[in-house]
């Protein structure tokens, strides 16, 4: 993973880059809009106005911003409860989302539903799940809902390492499979499971071959390298799009933040958290690639700093002031009322 | 200047040890370097900085013990354009005390399940609609039917399960439907409760509407998590964004000799669940009728069958469009000494035991719930008031069971108006038996049912 830092931009074609400079500089203010509104959540989490659980993204923006550049309106996004960043990356609004974090009527659940728990329809985000691998079926159902309304959206179904030894995973590789859905399996492999290690809680050496049973094709991905990952991304898009079945990328990440806001991390070095940040940070390798080999100045990369902080800086204003839920929504929202 | 303030970090941590500082005074600071360490109870924890600036005064010395949590514990000069922390212009607001939702949650339960939704004095109950002509059919059929009618109608109705359509359904329910409909649309799934019932569930998330087909409810222990924490809650966790519109059916409860395994009742179970709907129906026209209604319905729907119902014939209407509403129990019989309460299978056992009773010149009134949940406690009131005596049946076991629902409910909406205390009949508390003698006695009989009316009325 450390040569993402001194790598060429590089394409199929020996001249054409993998990445225009426009979308460099979009994947660079996605990257660091996660990266800002995390810190300002964990800074609010301190605060005591966000409370429960909060797991940050920090460090893994390059794997949601990489993939969610290969999607096309229609196609639907489902993760697990490590979920801020992937919301930002489809287009959900940071002030919806601060404020669901805070409990407030302007999140994107009315406060109900808290950091695991947000969902827009709009936008093809489907969670936002708190129980781990769940989201895995789920997410299977929404490329079977492709599946038989007979069109060509992608179902981008994010999980964790940890949740890949779930067997609900196994059964849906198997149901996809036998069903050709459109279904692309995301391993964020982050290395540790809450405090776990891989290497502790998985007897496969190499995730990306867990679909080989059922003949889903599977890539290891550097997942701190914005290019690779969308690269990866369109190999795998256009495989489902064709109708040939789910596709499986194994991305080779790290999160720099505890399991959530209240883990000592104690299970890695501080050594370890540090070289990577140092050596492998996703948003510093593109900051370099940007300045050095595609012609962009300071100047312009300060504009987007600005206008990333003044998002979150409003979001957090937004989730501040933006009142708790009517006590009348206690008993909103359980069931629809019947037509 | 920007003030740190001592951080939570945990959702229970009031205070901490302010361990370490990692900078000093005069130390340039960038976001997301670490500042300090900080021991709770539970661990040591690092500090990160959030904002950049230069660290102007430290105001909380390393080795302090229980510092609260938002206290200031250092300036920080912010460098251009740094935003300020909000904490330095607007005080964190205060945490809900746990007392607070309990007086909300109070409120609210008041507010839906008060007695003053109940008519105070017995009305007569709005007459059933009369449906015209019927036709004797099994509640196979009648299952069948509803489930064909519905996919005619609506292209996004789809049957799933485990041999639902090659095989024509374990016990025959889906017969024809694949002829009719096609492998798009009545999908065998392979043995993968879990994986397929999620599967269904993603898909109802986008406005499909599936009907599962449990080869029998004790497999859907495999896949509950699926149907409570993602079928059932997610419309409130959604903020009223995302509904599930989908049905879960099969049969339910003991079938006749298969051990305790498979033969369980889950009304229980799933009844006790907010953001599901359950019904148990028990004779054809309730299955065709709710089964339509079920489908139709824009929320999760249990839909409890039972396998010894299967075979036996009642008269049904043949309108084209008869449908049942969700949450109306029946009067299957007036009477007016007790009021026996029930659902499924069990209500032929009251059907029968408001016979035995008549020949003894006791007059039972008989309430086939229908719908677990919601549950009608307005017809069940209404009856109690006029008969002033309850006897609940069902096949499930009595700890939190349905009758233990009923009986609180009724304490709740018409103590007054009772003569005796309610009376549960409920299958026994043990496994289910396979032995053919211990199956018949962990089930309710109908010496159970007429010997607990006897006790309510002091016969």
């Amino acid at each position: 993973m450390a040569e993402a830092a001194t790598r060429k931009p590089r394409g199929k074609g020996p001249k054409e880059p993998a990445m225009s400079r426009d979308e460099l500089l979009r994947a660079y203010r996605d990257m660091l809009l996660i990266r800002r509104f995390e810190e300002k959540a964990g800074q609010l989490y301190g605060m005591g106005l966000i409370g429960g659980f909060c797991h940050l993204y920090i460090g893994q923006e390059a794997v949601v911003v990489g993939l969610t550049m290969c999607t096309k309106p229609g196609d639907q996004v489902i993760t697990s409860y490590r979920d801020h960043g992937h919301m930002l990356a489809t287009g959900m609004e940071a002030r919806g989302v601060m404020a669901e974090l805070t409990g407030r009527i302007g999140g994107y659940s009315k406060g109900k539903g808290g950091s695991m728990h947000m969902f827009s329809r709009e936008k093809g985000f489907y969670g936002g799940h708190g129980i781990v691998g769940a989201q895995v079926p789920l997410g299977a159902g929404l490329a079977f809902a492709n599946w038989y309304r007979g069109n060509d959206n992608v179902a981008m179904t994010y999980f964790g390492e940890g949740a890949s030894n779930q067997g609900q995973v196994y059964e849906s590789l198997n149901l996809a499979a036998l069903f050709k859905l459109p279904v692309i399996f995301v391993i964020e492999n982050n290395k540790y499971g809450m405090g776990t290690s891989v290497e502790r809680a998985s007897a496969s050496k190499d995730l990306s071959k867990n679909g080989a049973p059922w003949g889903i094709p599977g890539e290891q991905v550097n997942g701190m390298d914005v290019i690779a990952v969308k690269e990866a991304g369109e190999r795998a898009v256009a495989h489902c799009r064709a109708g040939n079945g789910p596709y499986l990328l194994e991305m080779k990440t790290y999160r720099y933040r505890g399991h959530s806001m209240s883990d000592p991390a104690k299970y890695r070095t501080r050594e370890e958290v540090q070289k990577m940040r140092e050596q492998s940070d996703c948003i510093d390798t593109a900051r370099k690639l940007l300045l050095e080999s595609y012609g962009v100045t300071e100047a312009e990369l300060k504009v987007i700093d600005d206008e990333v902080k003044a998002i979150v800086q409003d979001s957090a204003d937004f989730a501040q002031t933006s009142p708790e839920p009517d006590e009348s929504e206690l008993y909103t929202d359980i069931l629809i009322e019947a037509r | 200047m920007t003030q740190i303030l001592m951080p939570a970090l945990s959702p229970t941590m009031t205070e901490g040890k302010l361990a370490r500082w990692l900078k000093k005074q005069g130390d340039t600071i960038k976001a997301g370097d670490v500042i300090a360490e900080i021991e709770t109870d539970k661990a040591t924890m690092e500090v990160e900085a959030v904002d950049e600036g230069t660290l102007t005064s430290i105001l909380v010395p390393e080795g302090t013990e229980a510092v609260a949590v938002n206290t200031p514990i250092a300036e920080l000069n912010g460098g251009a354009g740094a935003a300020p922390a909000p904490a330095a212009r607007e005080p964190a607001a205060p945490l809900p005390k746990a007392e607070d939702h309990g007086a909300v949650a109070a409120t609210g339960a008041a507010k839906k399940e008060g007695a003053a939704s109940i008519p105070a004095q017995p009305a007569a109950a709005a007459p059933e609609k009369d449906w015209g002509p019927t036709k004797p059919i099994t509640v196979r059929e009648a299952l069948r039917d509803a489930m064909a009618a519905e996919m005619r109608a609506d292209p996004d109705v789809f049957l799933m399960g485990e041999e639902v359509a090659q095989y024509q359904g374990a016990y025959k329910i889906s017969q024809g439907l694949l002829e009719e409909f096609g492998p798009k649309r009545v999908i065998d799934m392979p043995i993968t409760e879990h994986g397929f019932t999620g599967m269904a569930v993603g898909a109802a998330f986008t406005g499909l509407k599936p009907i599962v087909e449990f080869m029998t409810f004790n497999f859907s222990m495999q896949a509950i998590d699926h149907i409570i924490n993602s079928a059932a809650k997610t419309l409130y966790m959604s903020g009223g964004q995302l509904g599930c519109p989908i049905t879960f059916r099969g049969p339910n409860g003991a079938a006749a000799r298969v051990a305790a395994q498979h033969s369980q009742e889950y009304a229980s179970w799933y009844a006790h669940i907010p953001g599901l709907k359950v019904i148990a129906p028990w004779s054809a026209a309730d299955a065709k009728g709710l089964l339509r209604a079920a489908i139709r319905d824009p929320n999760p729907v249990i839909f409890l069958e039972n396998e010894i119902l299967y075979g036996q014939t009642f008269d049904c209407p043949t309108a084209e469009d008869f449908v049942l509403p969700i949450g109306q129990a029946k009067v299957e019989r007036e009477g007016s000494d007790v009021t026996l309460v029930s659902f499924s299978i069990t209500v032929g056992l009251c059907m029968q035991a408001a016979e035995a009773l008549a020949a003894q010149g006791i007059s039972a009134e008989v309430i086939n719930l229908r719908t677990i949940r919601p549950l009608d406690i307005a017809t069940i009131a209404r009856s109690v008031r006029k008969t002033n005596r309850i006897v609940t049946v069902e096949e499930g076991w009595p700890f939190a069971g349905i009758g233990s629902e009923i009986a609180m409910q009724v304490l709740e909406h018409c103590f007054d108006d009772l003569d005796a205390p309610p009376v549960r009949v409920c299958g026994e508390d043990v496994p289910m038996p396979y032995a053919a003698n211990l199956e018949k006695l962990a089930l309710p009989r109908l010496e159970q049912v007429v010997e607990a009316v006897r006790k309510v009325t002091y016969k």
